[in-house]
């Protein structure tokens, strides 16, 4: 592999991570989040603040994910007091207030961001094999906490939190565990960001990311650990094989999004398993 | 001793006085009846406590325990069981799950140890046998949305069983049932009331009220207007006037 396709390996593998992270939330737990981008941005300053202050990046990566997570359960706290359809618009505008508070403070770097993040110390290749075995790591992570209890309990807040709790399912501590986590793996995937580019400003962590990361999750298929992983590679790769897809990002991945939501609200998964349903039934009617 | 004490609930809606100053008390063990023409407060009454519903006044004490400021999962915890007269599946759930996910209720009390955990099987067989016990085993790997009411009506009674409740609260559970089913899931429900567990029922369906409760109580306009033995209570002229008025045949071909 060349120079440029590890760089992308890279990015797909922290895309990839970013996805998984916010499928938690709203594809396992049912939390709609519109401003997803701004843990990842909690993550990317607070790894590379670290970092260029000359701490070491393995502590950097785990005050990241720290840092995402204390932002991420005040958020689902606040999400608490809020129903399902306020929740998009908290989320959406935390987003905001990630990206005008970063812009405005000058030890942030404000409009110009954070350059010259030093190198993490473990060489090109052993950078790359970290984002690729922390990716693998949250895949494993997710198809496992699929199958726990906890997955369990995620699948009826989902469903119909008010009928959860009549089960015996304290449904707040298991939103902020979501929300935890979730950030928290948000969080590392912005330090690792971070460290890839050398260079982050306030723009990689507005809007338009939150909406890329929402439409992996919903295309791939809420909930299904496969199908967003898939769904990441995929837009990852989108603008690098046509250019014009960066230029229409957000037109692109949000009509994409409302496309999906409207034709196929189980995403590609939701498509994969109605054929094989289809496939299953055609085999048993002519034997 | 008594198990469930309500005093002075009270529910408004705006407009509508849905609960007025209810109080009552249900000793361990009884198999109570609770009646009212619709739109009584009855189903309202049940949420207050449940604790799906905030009430506008009043204190629910269970097992000893005042839970009139606790949420309704800490009340399940505290041994209550709940099926709902609008019928609530987890939609994404076979049946068998949506009753292993409270027979697991040990397992989901702590998310970081739920999050240790991942065996199902005995919530799962216990599921099965609580499925079979209200009859609808033969839809256990069913998607719940193509099922008839019947079958989600009894989902509902075999979800709160899970729960192994000290107190069951089932809100028209014999609708949708015909005749014999019906029969069948009363007869269920009184035998798990002979193993001790205590059951409030609303129900519509007289003739199986009168056949199955030892005591009722009547709602009417939101008060609690009688509350005895069932032959008594069907007698007061009050309730006869309130609720009887209009279906006097069921009442006299119960009496
Ligand atoms: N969420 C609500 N908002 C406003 N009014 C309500 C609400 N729920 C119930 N009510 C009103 O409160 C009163 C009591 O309703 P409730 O459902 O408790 O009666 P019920 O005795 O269960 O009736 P039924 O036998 O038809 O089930 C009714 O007048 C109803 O219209
Ligand atoms: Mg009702």
């Amino acid at each position: 592999m060349g120079a440029y396709e590890l760089s992308l390996l890279t990015l797909i593998g922290i895309n990839v991570m970013l996805a998984l992270s916010l499928n938690l939330i709203t594809g396992f737990c049912g939390q709609i989040s519109l401003g997803h981008a701004a843990f990842y941005g909690v993550g990317a300053y607070t790894g590379a603040m670290l970092t260029t202050s000359g701490q070491p990046f393995l502590l950097a990566l785990v005050v990241a994910a720290l840092f995402a997570a204390v932002a991420g359960v005040i958020v689902g706290l606040a999400s608490l007091r809020v129903r399902e359809d306020f929740l998009a618009i908290t989320t959406m505008g935390v987003g905001f207030l990630f990206l005008g508070v970063v812009r405005q403070q000058e030890w942030l770097g404000g409009e110009l961001g954070i350059s010259q993040i030093p190198e993490t110390g473990l060489g090109d290749g052993g950078f790359i094999m970290l984002v690729v075995g922390a990716t693998a790591l949250v895949f494993a992570a997710s198809v496992y906490l699929k199958r726990t209890w906890m997955g369990f309990a995620f699948d009826s807040i989902a469903d119909d939190e008010d009928t959860a709790r009549t089960v015996g399912i304290d449904v707040a501590r298991y939103k902020l565990t979501a929300f935890a986590f979730g950030t928290a793996i948000a969080g590392i995937a912005g330090c690792l960001y971070a460290h890839y580019a050398r260079i982050i400003v306030p723009d990689a962590f507005g809007f338009t990311v939150s909406i890329t990361i929402l439409a992996m999750v919903v295309v791939g298929g809420i909930g299904s650990t496969i199908g967003v992983t898939i769904a990441a590679v995929v837009l990852t790769l989108m603008p690098e094989l046509f250019r014009f897809v960066n230029d229409y990002k957000l037109l692109l991945y949000g009509g994409l999004l409302l496309l999906t939501m409207r034709y196929s609200p189980q995403g590609f998964a939701g498509l994969v398993r109605q054929a094989a349903a289809k496939a299953r039934s055609k085999s048993e009617a002519t034997p | 001793m008594s198990l469930l004490d309500v005093s002075n609930a009270f529910v408004r809606f705006d407009g509508v006085t849905a609960v007025n100053d209810v109080s009552f008390s249900l000793d361990d063990g009884e198999f109570v009846g609770l009646i009212g023409p619709n739109g009584a407060g009855k189903t309202t009454l049940l949420k207050v406590i449940s604790g799906v519903l905030p009430p506008g006044g009043g204190r629910v004490v269970l097992n000893g325990q005042d839970v009139s400021d606790k949420p309704p999962f800490v009340r399940a915890r505290a041994g209550l069981g709940l099926s709902h007269q609008i019928v609530r599946p987890f939609r994404s759930m076979t049946p068998v799950d949506n009753v292993a996910l409270a027979a697991g209720a040990t397992e989901t009390r702590n998310p970081l140890k739920a999050l240790a955990r991942t065996d199902r099987t005995a919530a799962r067989a216990r599921a099965r046998e609580l499925l079979d016990l209200v009859g609808i085993g033969d839809a256990a790997e069913a998607d719940p949305s193509n099922l008839p009411l019947g079958y989600l009506k009894r989902l509902e009674v075999a979800r709160a069983l899970a729960l192994e409740p000290k107190l069951l609260l089932l809100d028209e559970p014999l609708a949708g049932l015909n005749h014999v089913e019906a029969g069948r899931l009363a007869d269920t429900v009184t035998a798990i009331n002979g193993q001790g567990t205590t059951v409030l029922l609303i129900e519509h369906n007289l003739s199986e009220v009168m056949r199955i409760c030892r005591r009722l109580l009547v709602l009417d306009q939101g008060r609690l207007i009688a509350d005895g033995a069932p032959q008594t209570v069907m007698s007061d002229a009050r309730v006869r006037a309130a609720y009887l008025g209009e279906s006097t045949e069921d009442a006299d071909a119960a009496a």
